[in-house]
């Protein structure tokens, strides 16, 4: 083998940077998965705890939900959404959503925290007036 | 290369098989999408075939008057005051007559109209050009009732609509507009802008949506009268058909929605 030396430090370094990363989080305690919260004064006041739709359905799904409520205002000017269960609400992110999720913190963050995504959402749309905590 | 028939029909075979596989995941995705029944319009919602605004400039007499109707629209729909005339945002303004109406500075106009400071806003065309250039759709006209409308998710910026508009109606974020807008007196019931795109007025369709006429209508003391350009029992119908109006650079053929009479 022709400048086998080299190849071979070659390939430590490489291995040792492809593998850091999983060599250093070894070992350590796993991130606890997020919990969010819905301890709300407007949901505490409700008497069947229900978001719009099922619970698995908007956490798999509110994204595209809200990205769908934001075509159907914004372009076509329906702003009235009939729930599976024939309940009917505004379409609006900032009068509906965050009306019951005022705790924007440990509510929405939270898990965009965790999964490590950005949502542009309040670079225009106003959050909820929070406490600094 | 040649290929033998064998081999022709299997990769005809096999990418049978894949394109209805593609098929199937795709409605898979597509299961949880928005069924059109599930929406409807707000049933408080003003309708009408074509939104316009007539701008009374008789009941325009003090700065008060304008300064209340200007006011009503920045404070609901959380207009920054960035202070410098550049950078400045606005949706509904005084202009002098030589800049709201160019071409008609007759030599011996009479020196009250000359100096009349216009109340003058976006003209929601009946042929905008703003639309007609803006490359994503981000402002569009609505087919039910004519309002030029902007959809700040899809704005990207690049003001088109800016050079296209003949009456300078739309204004651009240089820069984040939440500092300038004071706290106390933000709208929570409408977002706010950020910084790259373009705004204007919308003739407040969310007000429009929940059975209210535009703010500064409302705050006008019937200085601006709202309603159906199509309805010929509108109000807007009735005082056009009795009173002298003219409208913004009409020979451009943008058909404006915004009509002005005087005394």
């Amino acid at each position: 083998m022709y400048d086998g030396l080299k190849i071979i430090i070659g390939l430590i370094i490489f291995v040792g940077i492809v593998t850091f990363p999983f060599l250093y989080d070894m070992g350590k305690a796993a991130v606890p998965p997020p919990k969010p919260n819905i301890d709300t004064p407007e949901i505490q006041k409700m008497a069947e705890k229900k978001c719009v739709e099922a619970k698995s359905f908007m956490r798999a799904e509110h994204m595209v939900m809200l990205n769908d409520w934001r075509d159907s205002v914004v372009r076509e000017g329906d702003r009235i959404f009939t729930a599976s269960d024939g309940k009917e609400y505004v379409m609006s992110l900032q009068n509906t959503c965050m009306k019951c999720h005022s705790n924007k913190k440990k509510f929405c963050d939270e898990c965009h925290n965790y999964a490590a995504v950005k949502p542009y959402c309040w670079d225009c749309h106003i959050q909820p007036r929070e406490d600094a905590t | 290369m040649s290929i033998s028939r064998r081999e022709f029909l299997k990769i005809a075979g096999a990418s049978t098989i894949l394109g209805l596989g593609g098929i199937s995941v795709s409605t898979l995705l597509k299961k949880n999408w928005l069924e059109a029944s599930q929406v409807m319009p707000d049933p408080r919602s003003l309708v009408a075939k074509r939104w316009a605004m007539v701008v009374d400039m008789s009941k325009f007499k003090t700065e008060n008057d304008y300064r209340r109707c200007i006011e009503a629209c920045h404070r609901v729909h959380n207009v920054p005051d960035i202070g410098k005339p550049k950078e400045e945002i606005k949706w509904i303004w005084k202009e002098t007559y030589e800049h709201a109406f160019p071409g008609q500075e007759d030599e011996f106009l009479s020196p009250e109209i000359k100096h009349l400071p216009f109340l003058v806003l976006c003209n929601h065309c009946n042929n905008p050009p703003c639309v007609r250039v803006c490359p994503t759709k981000a402002t569009f006209k609505r087919e039910s009732d004519g309002i030029v409308m902007m959809d700040m998710h899809r704005c990207i910026g690049c003001r088109f609509c800016m050079a296209a508009c003949p009456y300078g109606a739309r204004s651009f974020n240089y820069r984040d507009p939440r500092p300038f807008i004071d706290k106390d007196k933000e709208n929570l019931e409408f977002p706010t802008r950020m910084k790259g795109v373009v705004e204007k007025c919308t003739f407040c369709y969310e007000r429009l949506a929940i059975g209210l006429k535009p703010a500064c209508v409302e705050e006008s003391r019937g200085g601006l009268i709202f309603g159906d350009l199509e309805d010929p029992n509108s109000e807007v119908r009735k005082v056009l058909s009795t009173r002298y109006s003219f409208r913004r650079r009409p020979e451009l053929g943008t058909q404006p929605g915004v009509y002005y009479v005087l005394g």
